[in-house]
């Protein structure tokens, strides 16, 4: 139960890249990847940027090996996925236990939202084929089978928490000796109902967003995918190649305040990173850096602040937002920031905070604004936040 | 370790639900859709709080909360639910109007609720429990996954008296979509009937279960869960009675030993053919029941099954309205359930007396 989970590998497509090295090389020349709606036929285009994956659904089809007409939450998830498990490059893999726990929050949204405008005039309307799958679990099992993983498929689904959460449940299939390896992370495809649906709500930034300024004034909306291959001990040892890391702390608490806002003290926040630092047996000062949730909305970002004052304060390790380049990709980013947090541990980067010019005013917290490399990183925090007062944090360690 | 089930309770479109008797006066629907009975909220949700919430939240959160009671524990180490087509009233309804008010004015309030999580999330906030929190999506083993959580957490030491629960909302939208995609029978037949139509289809349910594990033994204790397990895509009947047999052999167990087996038969001829195969083979000897004439198919249906198995055990009688075929022994101590959910998700939880 107390043997060590190992990342073997590790896979992404976010709106600055379509894989790893593309990530990695966009944070070097400190390029976001947001910019003017062009794929989603809203309202909003013009208005609201968002952080679009470069590629339409024909090209990311070609490259996931799988029909365009799936909804674009399968496409993308592929692409990463396999990636991570190529990565990975696990000998005998076919004959190991193998799992995938993949998080979504709106399944194929993106073809329901084409059968409902059909579907609305006339209920014996509209193509069924773009409804039958629109369930989140069907994005996972579609993978799943093209992975060809046999043995355990889940889904989790807790707002913008979800991959994170995805990760450790994996982690613990592995602790609980039910699995050998875990491909765990998540993926959320930009849509209409996510779009609408923040936009309600006030928290959209017409700008790019600012996350952790004092002048910060909503997130933008992203879409991507991001996994990590997780092994046993066991399967740790036939590896060819040099572990990434291990996921040495994790926990999920909640905030219990309220269905969409953070508590102003960051309660949540504050359980989710102490509880993972415990878990992982590691003081505040043993983290190298943070990879913060840092949505940009005045809410998250004063909330989560406060939360890490309380448990850092007054030493802070290095922290910033990697969602001043990817967005917000809700679902998937748990998954998303687990990469690039296991990526920090594995070349020693730390990632810069792009837009950040003033501390806030409640909570003076500096972020780091320039993309550094080669620095001793052992462990990195990285924070995943959502509805429901769903608060998960995850602690990535050197081998 | 061993794992308890301390109380349950359930919202279906039986009368399960607070202190009535055990599916002695089983309701006839005709139709293809059951219904859940709903309680009088206002026991466990501030009546303005209930107005803006859609049933499966209601639903959801009154039988943790009846669940919780039962058990005498105000603050569950976990809250763990399943469910695979989640909030989706609040899904539907906000999509509705992104189409019909083209995406100008909307109101916040369905969106804010469609998130999958909304039902452990309302139950922390109602709980002030700043404890594990966590929601499963995937399609017929939601309610195992969850199930598979709570009891890695007790083994784990992380957490106990963990509240886990399955929970499915059947909305107008959603049940005319699975009609045309040939889910349900053409037409409309009484609920007792289900099983001997042979004919293709079955017919809908919804419904919200929830339960109290922890790993403490009492004479209050409904029964011991003693071990669950999911398999997928079995690649032929041989190979799914295969399963079953090691997941009792795990056990120490054989079919011998086993005095109930509750199948998923849903009356559609398709899904009935797995378990007339075991039938006739590995469950030939045994006495078996089913339900899904009670609750209808959901994908978190399972929940439902735990219920009945939880409580044939702890009342030690088995209901004449479960009865597939002749029942041996008439308050057995050792339960098997079987499910597949279109024969890709195969589901086994095996309980005992304590």
């Amino acid at each position: 139960m107390n043997e060590p989970v190992y990342i073997a590998g590790v896979g992404i497509i976010t709106a600055i890249g379509n894989n790893v090295a593309e990530n990695l090389a966009a944070f070097q020349q400190e390029k976001a990847g947001m910019g003017d709606i062009t794929l989603l036929n809203t309202i909003h285009r013009g208005n609201l940027p968002v952080a679009e994956v470069k590629l339409g659904n024909e090209a990311l089809a070609q490259l996931a090996g799988i029909s365009s007409k799936l909804s674009r939450t399968k496409l993308l998830s592929l692409v990463a996925a396999r990636e991570a498990l190529n990565d990975a490059a696990i000998p005998g893999f076919a004959d190991l236990r193998s799992g995938f726990v993949s998080a979504n929050t709106v399944g194929g949204m993106d073809k329901s939202e084409d059968f409902f405008v059909d579907f609305l005039n006339d209920n014996d309307k509209g193509k069924l084929r773009n409804v039958f799958d629109h369930e989140c679990g069907s994005m996972t099992e579609v993978v799943g089978d093209q992975l060809g993983i046999s043995d355990y498929m889940t889904t989790i689904s807790t707002a913008c928490s979800s991959s994170a959460n995805a990760i450790f449940y994996g982690a613990r299939l592995i602790k609980n000796d039910i699995l050998d390896v875990v491909i765990a992370g998540g993926v959320d495809a930009l849509a209409k109902f996510t779009l609408n649906g923040f936009n309600t709500l006030m928290i959209l930034d017409k700008e790019y967003c600012k996350p952790f300024d004092d002048h910060r004034e909503g997130l933008n909306l992203g879409e991507g995918a991001g996994y990590v291959v997780l092994v046993s001990d066991k399967v740790a040892k036939t590896l060819n190649k040099p572990l990434c890391c291990t996921l040495s702390g994790y926990n999920n608490s909640n905030d219990a305040y309220h269905q969409t806002a953070s508590s102003p003290d960051g309660t949540g926040s504050y359980m989710a990173m102490q509880g993972a630092l415990s878990k992982a047996g590691l003081q505040p000062s043993d983290i190298d850096y943070i990879n913060l949730h840092g949505t940009g909305t005045p809410n998250n970002d004063s909330a989560e602040g406060t939360a890490i004052t309380r448990l850092f304060g007054p030493d802070y390790p290095p922290m910033s937002s990697t969602k001043s380049f990817t967005g917000h990709t809700l679902g998937a980013s748990g998954g998303v920031e687990a990469v690039f947090s296991v990526l920090a541990v594995k070349h020693g980067l730390i990632y810069p905070n792009l837009r950040f010019k003033t501390p806030m005013e409640d909570v003076p917290l500096t972020p780091e604004t320039h993309y550094l490399e080669g620095q001793p990183i052992k462990n990195v925090l990285s924070n995943s936040f959502g509805f429901g007062g769903n608060c998960t944090s995850l602690i990535f360690s050197a081998v | 370790m061993k794992i308890y089930i301390r109380s349950t309770a359930a919202i279906s479109a039986q009368k399960t639900f607070g202190y009535v008797p055990f599916l002695t006066e089983p309701i006839e629907y005709t139709g293809t859709r059951l219904s859940a009975i709903e309680p009088d909220y206002k026991d466990f949700v501030d009546p303005k709080l209930a107005r803006r919430m859609s049933r499966i939240i209601k639903m959801g959160v009154a039988a943790a909360m009846q669940c919780l009671k039962d058990a005498g524990i105000e603050m569950p180490g976990a809250i763990i639910t399943g469910t695979a087509l989640g909030c989706q009233e609040d899904t539907v309804s906000f999509l509705t109007r992104i189409i019909e008010l083209q995406e100008e004015m909307l109101p916040p309030t369905a969106f804010i609720q469609s998130t999958h999580n909304t039902v452990a999330a309302q139950i922390a906030l109602m709980l002030k429990c700043h404890n594990y929190n966590n929601t499963f999506v995937h399609k017929g083993i939601s309610f195992e996954s969850a199930l598979l959580d709570a009891i890695m957490l007790l083994k784990e030491g992380d957490a106990n008296e963990i509240l886990v629960g399955g929970t499915e909302e059947m909305t107008d939208t959603a049940f005319k979509i699975l009609t045309r995609l040939g889910l349900y029978k053409r037409w409309p037949l009484s609920n007792f009937e289900l099983y001997n139509t042979k004919s293709k289809g079955t017919i809908g349910g919804e419904g919200a279960v929830f339960f109290l594990l922890n790993d403490k033994p009492s004479t209050e204790n409904l029964a011991e869960l003693v071990s669950t397990k999911t398999f997928y895509k079995p690649k032929s009947n041989a190979d799914i009675e295969k399963q079953i047999e090691a997941f009792l052999a795990k056990n120490n167990l054989t079919i011998q030993d086993i005095d109930l087996i509750i199948t998923g038969k849903n009356g559609d001829l398709k899904n009935d053919a797995v378990y007339e195969a075991l039938d006739g083979s590995l469950f030939a000897n045994s006495s078996k029941a089913y339900y899904k004439h009670l609750c209808g198919e959901y994908p978190t249906s399972m929940s439902f099954a735990l219920w009945l198995a939880s409580n044939v055990i702890k009342r030690g009688e088995v209901p004449a309205v479960v009865a597939d075929g002749e029942i041996k022994n008439k308050s057995p101590k050792k339960v098997l359930i079987y499910n597949h959910y279109q024969n890709s998700y195969h589901s086994l939880m095996l309980l005992s007396a304590c």
